[in-house]
């Protein structure tokens, strides 16, 4: 069954084909990787499959719903329900301590719970850091909060955008074990990335250039490394 | 933790922003506050000096010109005195028009060793008076007996103590309502009492410029005219026929007054108008730089689920909660400056002033309060929009 189905999607502004006729389709359990140098589309994509954009031409169907007719509060709603977001700029409030922001999460989700976000917290190993500031954390430590972040709401889908981006290769090979982790307990992830070896982490790597799927390749070694 | 408390995590996250935005507003409901307040005190003071006169007329010997200003008789609180032929009472009793008639005699007691402080003493005809009794009949029941005073609101002594005139010691037995103007100065006594107190200070050797009899004299006369005729008319009849007399119309005199409120309350006004539209320019600017500033933050909420609804929920909350802490704020600071300088605003205005009742005062500070309630809001209105509309994908796109 699959969580996300693109079909002939383009999205045009003017003259410029963002994306040109993408066909992509992701499995529920599934770790993909999408691929692609600067203005290959990879942006318009991610705008796209987490609902605050939507295709000029084509389907795009997340979790069974075509979420290319939805109006602009369903999207809301869907985004809210189904999908985990990571930034490579780890964008948390910097006015609310680590477990805060996890609990702002699942306050617009359903019911903020603290021992919840707490344990959250605790699966990325960092609980004793929960009543720390953003501006108290390290790098590493704030994307570590994004990832309980978006696990916090149990998602369909887990979109992370460069996740790795602003990390050291300590702090690179923790967040990479944790989505390792989060796929051997069945969430379907999508990783947005430049860098070969998280694309590498995944068990397909999904290649855009020119707002085109330019190749897709699956990663023979997925099994060995994880 | 709940969403709904974002607001004041932000606020308290950026004091120095937050206690900026707060002075502005506190500004604001500052100068509402203070201005109404003074305004207000402005009118109560001519409203006062208007019920509490009492008289259409006052007529002083012509020779008093040259001692005091007759345009601000009631108002300058100097102390002073003169004196004209009680003759004069008859003579202007007998004018056509002249409906009440009252004599008054004046005292001015000195800083010296006879005397507990300089005062103006009024001495009244309690048979005939019509302008100080009712005021005094609403704090003290009886007549004032022999020696006995009524002081004004701002006279030191307090009912229960004595004030040394002239050698004499003059038991206090009433303090009168205040009246924003010079009347609370000074201290009411009888005719007779006066008189005793004028042969207290001839014995003392003071010169007090009496032409003639100490017991045939008056100060001023103070007239009410009848309904048939106009103050005009009496005014320009004793003038016209009454030697040696001056009468002034006290019309006139409030008039003047009057004319100097709105000119004050105008200047108020204008100035209260010129702080709101620089500090709601400011605020709009405040805050359009602060929603510039957060988009990040409300982008990363609209992608958690955040709806515009909410958005702007939570950024109108954080406007009025800066507002209502910004208005109490600036009602209590205004409060810190209008009461304690009460006198000295009143004496810069040179104008009567009399500050309005706790009621009066606490509706002028929920007034403020709502001004700035309306007016923060409002302020933040454009930047609320802006921000309830803010491009989601902002975040996205930027780490491409």
């Amino acid at each position: 069954m699959s969580v996300l189905e693109m079909k002939n999607v383009s999205k045009i502004y003017g003259e410029l084909k963002a994306l040109d006729n993408v066909n992509i389709r992701v499995e529920k359990g599934e770790w993909v990787a999408i691929m692609g140098p600067s203005g290959s589309g990879k942006s318009t994509m991610m705008n796209i499959i987490v609902c605050m954009d939507k295709p000029s031409l084509g389907e795009v169907f997340l979790d069974g719903v075509d979420i290319s007719r939805e109006s602009s509060r369903s999207l809301t709603n869907i985004r809210r329900d189904k999908i985990g977001l990571i930034f490579q700029q780890f964008h948390m409030v910097n006015y609310l301590t680590a477990v805060e922001n996890v609990m702002v999460s699942q306050y617009y989700h359903s019911i903020p719970d603290e021992a919840e976000a707490l344990e959250a917290l605790d699966r990325v190993g960092l609980k004793d850091r929960a009543k720390h500031l953003p501006s108290q954390l390290s790098g590493g430590e704030q994307q570590r909060v994004c990832v309980a972040r978006a696990l916090i709401n149990h998602p369909e889908l887990i979109l992370a955008d460069e996740p790795t981006g602003n990390l050291d290769e300590a702090n690179e090979y923790i967040v990479l074990e944790l989505f390792r982790q989060l796929h051997a307990a069945g969430t379907t992830l999508i990783v947005v990335t430049h860098d070969p070896e998280v694309a590498e982490a995944a068990q397909r790597t999904i290649v855009l250039e020119h707002g085109r799927v330019a190749r897709e390749v699956i990663n023979e070694h997925f099994g060995a490394k994880n | 933790m709940k969403a709904s408390h974002l607001p004041v995590y932000n606020l308290r996250h950026f004091p120095v922003r937050t206690a900026a935005l707060l002075l502005l507003v506190a500004l604001l409901a500052m100068s509402l506050f203070c201005g109404s307040i003074v305004i207000t005190s402005l009118q109560n003071g001519l409203d006062s000096l208007n019920a509490r006169l009492g008289a259409d007329i006052i007529c002083i010997p012509a020779t008093a010109r040259s001692k005091v200003n007759t345009d601000n008789l009631l108002l300058t609180g100097t102390t002073g005195y003169f004196y004209m032929k009680s003759g004069y009472l008859d003579t202007l009793a007998k004018i056509d028009g002249v409906e009440q008639i009252s004599a008054q005699l004046f005292l001015a007691s000195m800083r010296a060793d006879c005397c507990s402080v300089a005062i103006q003493v009024i001495g009244i005809d309690q048979q005939t008076d019509f302008t100080v009794q009712p005021w005094i009949a609403q704090s003290y029941g009886t007549a004032l007996g022999d020696c006995e005073l009524a002081v004004g609101s701002r006279v030191t002594s307090g009912v229960g103590e004595s004030i040394r005139i002239y050698g004499v010691n003059c038991p206090v037995v009433a303090r009168l309502a205040s009246t924003g103007t010079a009347m609370d100065t000074a201290v009411y006594c009888s005719m007779d009492t006066l008189r005793a107190l004028l042969e207290a200070a001839r014995d003392l050797g003071h010169n007090l410029q009496i032409d003639g009899d100490p017991e045939d004299v008056i100060s001023a006369v103070y007239i009410r005219v009848s309904p048939d005729t106009t103050v005009e008319a009496v005014t320009n009849d004793i003038n016209l026929h009454v030697r040696k007399v001056e009468a002034v119309s006290t019309r006139t005199m409030l008039s003047g007054i009057s004319d100097s409120l709105d000119g004050v309350s105008g200047t108020v006004s204008l100035l209260i108008a010129a702080v709101w539209i620089l500090v709601f320019v400011v605020l709009i600017l405040a805050f359009a730089m602060l929603a510039h500033e957060r988009k990040k933050e409300f982008a990363v909420l609209r992608v958690m689920g955040m709806s515009r609804r909410m958005l702007a929920g939570t950024a109108l909350v954080e406007t009025m909660i800066l507002s209502a802490a910004g208005g109490v704020l600036g009602a209590g600071m205004g409060a810190l400056v209008v009461f304690p300088f009460s006198t000295l605003i009143e004496t810069r205005l040179g104008l009567p002033y009399l500050t309005p009742d706790a009621a009066q005062i606490a509706l002028y500070a929920l007034l403020s309060l709502a001004a700035v309630l309306l007016i923060g809001p409002l302020s933040s209105a454009w930047a609320v929009f802006r921000l309830s509309h803010v491009d989601t994908g902002l975040i996205l796109r930027e780490a491409d």
